[in-house]
Formats: structure tokens, sequence, C-alpha cells
């Protein structure tokens, strides 16, 4: 007998003009002891079934065909049944442990208030079992830190608690819904590694949605493939991974960027199942034309000396408080310390780092958006800020762009594509003749894969991965020679990810683009850049080139990274 | 091809919940009938009531038509000078209106520009917009308008008090309402700046003003739009209640709350419906123009949408 057995489930959300078919004839099985991985792409309908399973789909959405058994107890429809085992039998994980615990509350109160629901225990051992359960899930100091409240403790440790919580009760079932996600990859590594851990000792069973192979490659025994609501390929993880037959598992492990070696480009799977590996060439004939041809002297273009940025909270309650300063030195936060680096023509060069290392502050120093504290930038031997600190943004013309992580917020969503698109092109040739002005615009929209009827609509009506490309051709719509790429693809499923980071590459290569390339996805940076400068709290660790960096990491930091990654060879 | 638009609209979100709310429609129907009412007064209007020629006071204080002594030719009877009620209280609502809209504009207008910079740009400027508009709150917003009313009288020569009466009147009370815009769509800003379509715009290099009313503003525009509707009807009242303390429109050209002032003199001795019917009349119009409002903002609002 199965531990939880999903029969023809079919999911739908009615809406006033369509009906959603969230998820379609879905059958899987889990025994205790194994770990299933759900993998699809977003919008395939992974969390949907999760939450089926505990029963809290959202209204309009429904169950409308299907069964879902616990040890052969029939959970549809019986919502008193659900109601004792939600919590008891299974213990749900989230993503994002900033909102899954109740800020108001002591970490205590929450472990309590969930133990006395399901199990018939007093406040004295229920207590015990909270202290006892913190120190399984590896939080130090147990007796003391249980009297905290949710912000005293940090991402990670936050989501050891949430762990914690689901564990409570015994059950025998976890479900985990991209539990590592919004965490760094050491936490992330010790988060896994933790959740294995349980399942060997408790014998559990645990369903682990996520969109990271490696994570799958690290962790799982099973693993399904979603997409569009259908289960298009199940089976052993490992069989999987080397040997993937439907197209959709091809695309998903072959888009994977390698983290043991560098290629050149992405292989991608064709809607026919072939493999090429790029889409998109001899699309900047027109555009070199009108650019001029370009030459990479590697020369030195940007440099930064020294550039420390500090984040005083204080600074506005000074001003008011016209002299009555309080302390106001423990609220400093450094979030770049004297930084120094150098980018060369033509080169990659990729900035990497944990959250809060100061990154996207660095993107945002050289691009003017937030001042320095210290330090000096020059772009083509120009210094980009004058003596007062200001942004002299003439000194480099349009000629530093930048492409940023979210394509939600990215694109104004009043505009048309057009209106987007040519906004930048008005704005540096404003003698521009009406026929050329559109050629250009057709020229930028071609040489990011678009098609010219997109020009005519709104960005709403596109996805993630589109949206991306329409920012990447507004960016090229000024002729930059330096392009920031900040995230350009942590919002992407993998197999656009593939196709967007193939599309700068291209791009580069045809323009003589120079990119700083930023991200904390280490493969990725491996494969986009050529040296690699790896950030800590706002100060650089090492600079090196990147196969060097990968294969003989120097700094203990960077030795501690790589181990980490998730990697998905290890399995293979 | 009016069906073919028609169908476009339903299809749109907002389309759709107003054909399905039974409120939005008939606050609507009413709303318009009102308005159009009001602007074409000339022909809507049985009688001008501003015309000395056809106000006679031989039929002063005749009662609505339904009770004794009521005539035909007045539908709601006649006030104390003679002037017929409908006519009347059609060319008060066409005051009215012009106030309430031309009053909320200004409010907007000031509103929105104080805001929308203040959020954007931030430091000592958005400290000093900001705690006016708390000051300014802490005031009655009628309170507000009395106070730039009797200033503004005292600044205008007397010959010129009845003629700048309107004028004075809207920049009282678009000065009292100003603080609502300037908080949503500062608020709203506030949120648009650190979108990152806007740091896209200030890497190209446009200016701050471009960037602030070609980018942010459309953006913010729903919440707005929503405020302004409901201080329509706000301000509509208020000009009701200026006009009915005596400090509003002059009486040669009254407005609904003027109307309310002179019937109410006659209220105990019999002629109810001097004050009755344009009270009533006042009290649909910011009904229906409140009830819209309250639909917009549920309709706009993606949090509150109906499963």
């Amino acid at each position: 007998m199965s531990l939880l057995e999903v029969n023809n489930l079919n999911i739908s959300y009615p809406t006033r003009k369509e009906t959603i078919v969230a998820s379609k004839n879905v059958e899987f099985t889990l025994e205790r002891g194994e770990i299933l991985g759900i993998v699809g792409e977003s919008g395939s309908g992974k969390s949907t079934i999760a939450n089926a399973i505990i029963n809290l789909i959202d209204p309009p959405g429904e169950i409308t065909n299907g069964s879902i058994k616990i040890d052969n107890n029939e959970l549809r429809d019986n919502e008193e049944l659900i109601q004792s085992i939600r919590g008891k039998k299974i213990g749900f994980v989230f993503q994002d442990p900033q909102t899954s615990l109740n800020p108001l509350f002591k970490i205590k109160e929450q472990l309590i208030e969930t133990i006395q629901t399901h199990l018939n225990l007093g406040y004295q051992d229920a207590l015990n079992k909270s202290i006892q359960l913190l120190k399984e899930v590896g939080i130090d100091n147990a007796e003391k830190r249980i009297e905290d409240y949710p912000h005293q403790f940090s991402g990670g440790m936050r989501q050891r608690v949430v762990i914690a919580l689901a564990i409570s009760c015994e059950p025998d079932l976890i479900i985990a819904d991209e539990p590592t996600t919004a965490l760094d990859v050491s936490i992330q590594y010790q988060i896994l590694e933790l959740l294995k851990d349980l399942t060997k000792k408790r014998n559990l069973g645990v369903i682990i949605i996520t969109h990271d192979m490696g994570v799958i490659a690290e962790t799982t025994n099973k693993v399904i493939v979603m997409r569009h609501g259908l289960i298009v390929e199940q089976g052993d993880t490992k069989e999987l991974l080397t040997n993937p037959k439907s197209n959709e598992a091809k695309s998903l492990v072959i888009s994977v960027p390698p983290t043991n070696k560098k290629i050149d480009r992405f292989k991608l799977i064709s809607p026919d199942g072939k493999e090429i590996t790029s889409d998109s060439k001899n699309l900047t004939k027109n555009i070199i034309k009108t650019w001029g041809i370009r030459e990479n002297k590697n020369e030195k273009l940007l440099k930064l000396k020294d550039v420390t940025k500090i984040f005083d909270d204080n600074s506005l309650a000074i001003n008011i408080s016209f002299g009555l300063k309080g302390d106001s030195t423990d609220k400093v936060v450094k979030a770049v310390d004297n930084v120094s680096f150098e980018l060369f023509e033509g080169e990659t060069l990729g900035l990497v780092g944990e959250s809060g290392s100061g990154k996207s502050t660095i993107a945002k120093i050289i691009t003017g958006l937030v001042r320095p504290t210290n330090g000096e930038i020059f772009y083509n031997n120009l210094s980009l800020y004058n003596s007062n600190r200001k942004y002299q943004i003439d000194k480099s013309r349009g000629q530093i762009q930048m492409i940023f992580q979210d394509p939600y917020s990215s694109l104004n969503p009043r505009f048309k594509v057009r209106d987007i698109i040519s906004e930048p092109i008005k704005f540096f040739q404003k003698n521009i003749s009406y026929t050329e002005f559109t050629q250009n615009v057709y020229d930028l929209i071609d040489i990011v894969g678009m098609t010219r009827q997109s020009l005519d609509r709104y960005p709403h009506e596109f996805s993630g991965g589109q949206r991306q490309r329409i920012s990447i051709a507004r960016a090229l719509a000024t002729r930059p020679r330096l392009l920031i790429c900040d995230e350009p693809t942590s919002a992407l499923d993998v197999s656009i990810q593939a196709q967007i980071l193939n599309l700068l590459k291209d791009i580069q290569d045809e323009l003589h683009l120079t990119m700083l390339f930023i991200s904390h996805d280490l493969p990725v940076i491996r494969q986009m850049c050529n040296r690699i400068v790896v950030l800590k709290d706002g100060s650089v660790c090492e600079t090196k080139e990147s196969e060097e960096l990968f294969n003989n990491p120097e700094h203990p930091y960077t030795q501690e990274l790589i181990r980490l990654m998730p990697k998905i060879e290890s399995i293979i | 091809m009016l069906s073919k638009t028609f169908n476009k609209i339903y299809d749109t979100d907002i389309g759709y919940s107003f054909f399905n709310s039974k409120i939005a429609i008939i606050s609507s129907a009413i709303f318009f009938i009102i308005l159009l009412c009001s602007v074409f007064a000339g022909i809507v209007a049985p009688y001008n009531p501003f015309d000395p020629a056809t106000v006679s006071l031989m039929d002063a204080f005749t009662p609505p038509m339904w009770s004794e002594g009521g005539s035909a030719s007045f539908i709601l009877g006649t006030d104390q000078q003679g002037r017929d009620m409908f006519s009347t209280m059609i060319y008060g609502s066409r005051i009215s209106l012009i106030v309430g809209f031309a009053s909320i504009i200004f409010a907007m207008v000031l509103g929105v520009f104080l805001g929308v910079t203040a959020g954007y740009i931030g430091g000592i400027y958005e400290i000093v917009v900001m705690r006016l508009t708390d000051v300014q709150l802490t005031i009655p917003s009628i309170l507000m308008a009395l106070l730039v009313y009797g200033i503004a009288r005292s600044i205008i020569t007397q010959s010129m008090h009845d003629e700048m009466a309107m004028y004075v009147l809207i920049f009282a009370i678009g000065i009292s309402e100003w603080p609502q815009f300037a908080r949503v769509s500062r608020a709203s800003t506030l949120v648009e700046k650190n979108k990152e379509y806007v740091s896209a715009s200030r890497i190209i290099g446009l200016s701050n003003i471009l960037i602030m009313f070609k980018h942010i503003l459309p953006n913010i525009l729903r919440p707005i739009l929503v405020i302004a509707t409901i201080g329509l009807a706000l301000a509509i009242i208020t000009e009701s209640t200026l006009s009915f303390l005596g400090v509003g429109v002059p009486p040669t050209t009254p407005s609904l709350g003027t109307l309310i002032r002179f019937g109410n003199n006659f209220l105990f001795s019999g002629e109810w419906w001097i004050t009755f019917f344009p009270a009533i009349f006042l009290i649909v119009l910011a009904l229906s123009i409140n009830l819209l409002g309250d639909w917009m903002r549920d309709a706009l609002n993606p949090k509150l949408k109906k499963r």
C-alpha cells in the first residue's frame, strides 16, 4: 500500500472566458522513504497538485475528477478528514520563509499551537517537544531561541523553523513547494541536506516542487515532468536525467547550464524534438550597417576605483531633528566596500555573490541610479561622477545600458512595444527621418527574434522570455557599448534562459558589446563570462579568469560556493 | 457596428463588471440623465426661471400639480417669486455640476502634480508637501472652504463679488480637496518609481519631468479616477452647503443649495415643496455619483475582485 496515491486527477479553473485546465489525468504514487520531485516550467501545474493534496485550491478552481488517497483514505471532498490530516499527517513547507511564519507570534507559540491542535499533549510536553524539534532541524541554543520572533532569524534559519513546524506532528508526508528558491546556495544546500536526512531518519514521503534541475538531481529518487497540466514523463531520477524521452524532459535537461565545462552555445530542443544550437543568426546585418563596423581594441572601457556605498538609515532622521543626533553608527550598512575592477572592450565580466553582496548596487552606481559614497568610476577614461558626486550622463551618452531581472516590471505596461523601443531612438537621434526611424525599430525587433506584429501590442500580452527580449531591444536602441545584465534570466524557466543567454552571446559577438553580467547562479556565470569577480558582503574576494576560477578557486568563500552549488552532473 | 463595439466593451473586465452590476447601471443612468438635462437645460426645462418676462408673482407658492390648488403648468409647483420649481432645479443643477466638476478638476491637477513630484523627488520637498496635506486634513473641508471664501471676498472689490462668486467657490472647494489627490498619487508614485521601467528610463537619460508625467502618471490614474468620482459628489455637496449657508453663488443664479435655503424659510408655513424637491434632487445626484464611485473602486481593484 502506497503512502500517497493520486489517480486520474483533474483540476480546472473556470474563468469568464475559458476554463483553464490546471491538471489533467495526473497519476502518481509515493512510498515512504522516497523523495519525489515535480518539475516543469512556470504555469505547468506543479503547485496546483500540491495544493490539491491538502485541499488548498483557491476558488474558483476545483477538482473535477479523480482521487487522492493517503494510506487508502480518500481525501477528495472529505473536508473533515483533511482538517485532521493537514498539519498532522501532511506537513507543508512554503517557498518564502519571510511570509510563512506569523511575525506577531513567538516561534514557541507557533510550534506549540500546531502541536496541541493535533497531538494530545500538555503545555510543558509540547514545549519540550518544540525544543527537541528545533534541535533536530539544526538550530543552536534552541532553549533560548524558541522565545524569539520570526524576524530575529535569518532566511535560512526561518526555513528551518518552517520545516520544524512541518514535522512537528510526526507527519508521514511533507510537501515542499520551491523550498529553497528564495535562499542562497549555501543555505539551499543545508536545507536540502536536512530534508534528505529527515526522510531517512523518519521514513517520510517527501514531494519537492522545483524548477531547478540541480536540486532534482541531488535530492530526489523519482521525478515527474509536467507541462500544461499534463505529466509528460515520470520515472527514476537518474534514468530520466540521463535518458529523457519526451521533448519537454529533453529540453529541461539539455538547457541546464553545465557546471563542469564551458560550452559555446546552449543546445535547444526544437518543437519537433531535434537538437538545435541557436535560433538567431544573420539578423544583425542591417543593424551593423547603421551602427557602423566596430572593433574591439581590447582597451580599458570601464574602471572602478575604491567604490564604496554606505546606506545610512539615519540620514533623514538627522535632517529633521536639527542636530539632536542620536547614535547614527549602528544603522549604517556598507553595501559596497572598496570595490575596484576593470572591464576591457569586448569581454564579459561576471559579478557573482549571494544576496546582499552588493552586486546590484554596483550596477546601479555605474548607471547612475545610486550615488556612491566614495570612489571613482571611469568610462573611456572619463570620470562618470563629478566632484559633487553628481552623475554625468553626457559622458557616456547612452553607451551604458542595462537589462533588468524582473521582466514583469521592467516594461511600462501602458506603452506599446513600438513606443518602448522607439523612445530611446527618438531621444538620441532627434533629427532622424521617418523611414530611417522605422527601419531602426524593425532592425531591433528582428535582432531579438520577435515578429514585427508584436510592435503594436502591449507588454502584458507576452511571456516572461519575450518580455526580456523586448527589454534587450530597448537596451540596444541607444547603440550601447557596455551592456549591464542584472540577473537577466533568474525569473525565467530554464529552457527560456538558454534561449536568452544564446541571444545575448550572439548579440555580443556580432555587435562587439562589452558586458557586465551579474548573477547568483554560478553555472550561468561560467557559461557567460571571460572573467569573474566574486563578491561577499560588499567586498571583492577574488578576480580571475573564469575557467581558472572554477578549476582552481583560491579564496575559501569561492571554494565553498563552488562546492555547494547543486550539480546536475552529480547523478550522470 | 454598434453591437460589435458593445461586444468589445463587454469583453473587457471593466465592461463586464459594469454590465453585471445593477447598481452601476442604474446610478450611471441617473447621473447621465441629470447631466444631459442640465447641459440642455434650455430645451428640457419648460420655463427659463431667470427670464423676468416669463415669471409672474401671481403664480407664487403654487403647490405641486397633484395637490389641491396645483396647476398642470407647474409640475412641482412654484417658489415665492413664481418661478417653476422644476425648471429652477434643472438650471440649479447646472450650476452645481459646473462648480463640482471645475473644482474637482482644479483639486486633481494641483494634488496630482504635488503628489507625483513629492513622491518622485522626495527629500525636504516631499516632507514639506506631505506635512502641508496633514495640516490641511486636520481642518474640515467645509471650514477650509469658508475660510478661503472669506479671504477671497475681502480681496475682491465689492462690485465684482457676484461676477466672481462662482470662481471663488471653485477655488475654495478645490483647495479644500487637493490633499486627497496628493496623498494617493504620492503613495502610488512611490510604488511605481521603484519599478524597473523607471530605472530603464533614467538610464536612457530621460528628464525627470518626462519620467514623472509620461511614464509614471498613466500608471497611477486608476486610484486617482476613483477618488475623483467620489470627490465629485463631495464637491457638489460642499457647494450646496456653502450656498445653503449663504456664502455660495448669488441668489440671482441659484444652485441647488441656494434653492434649499430659500425653501427652508417656508418649510413651516406649509410650502414644503420649495425645499423638499431640491433636497431630494441633490440627494439623488450625490448618491448616484457615490455609488458609481464605489463600483469603480471595486472594479478597478483586482484585490477586491469577486472570485
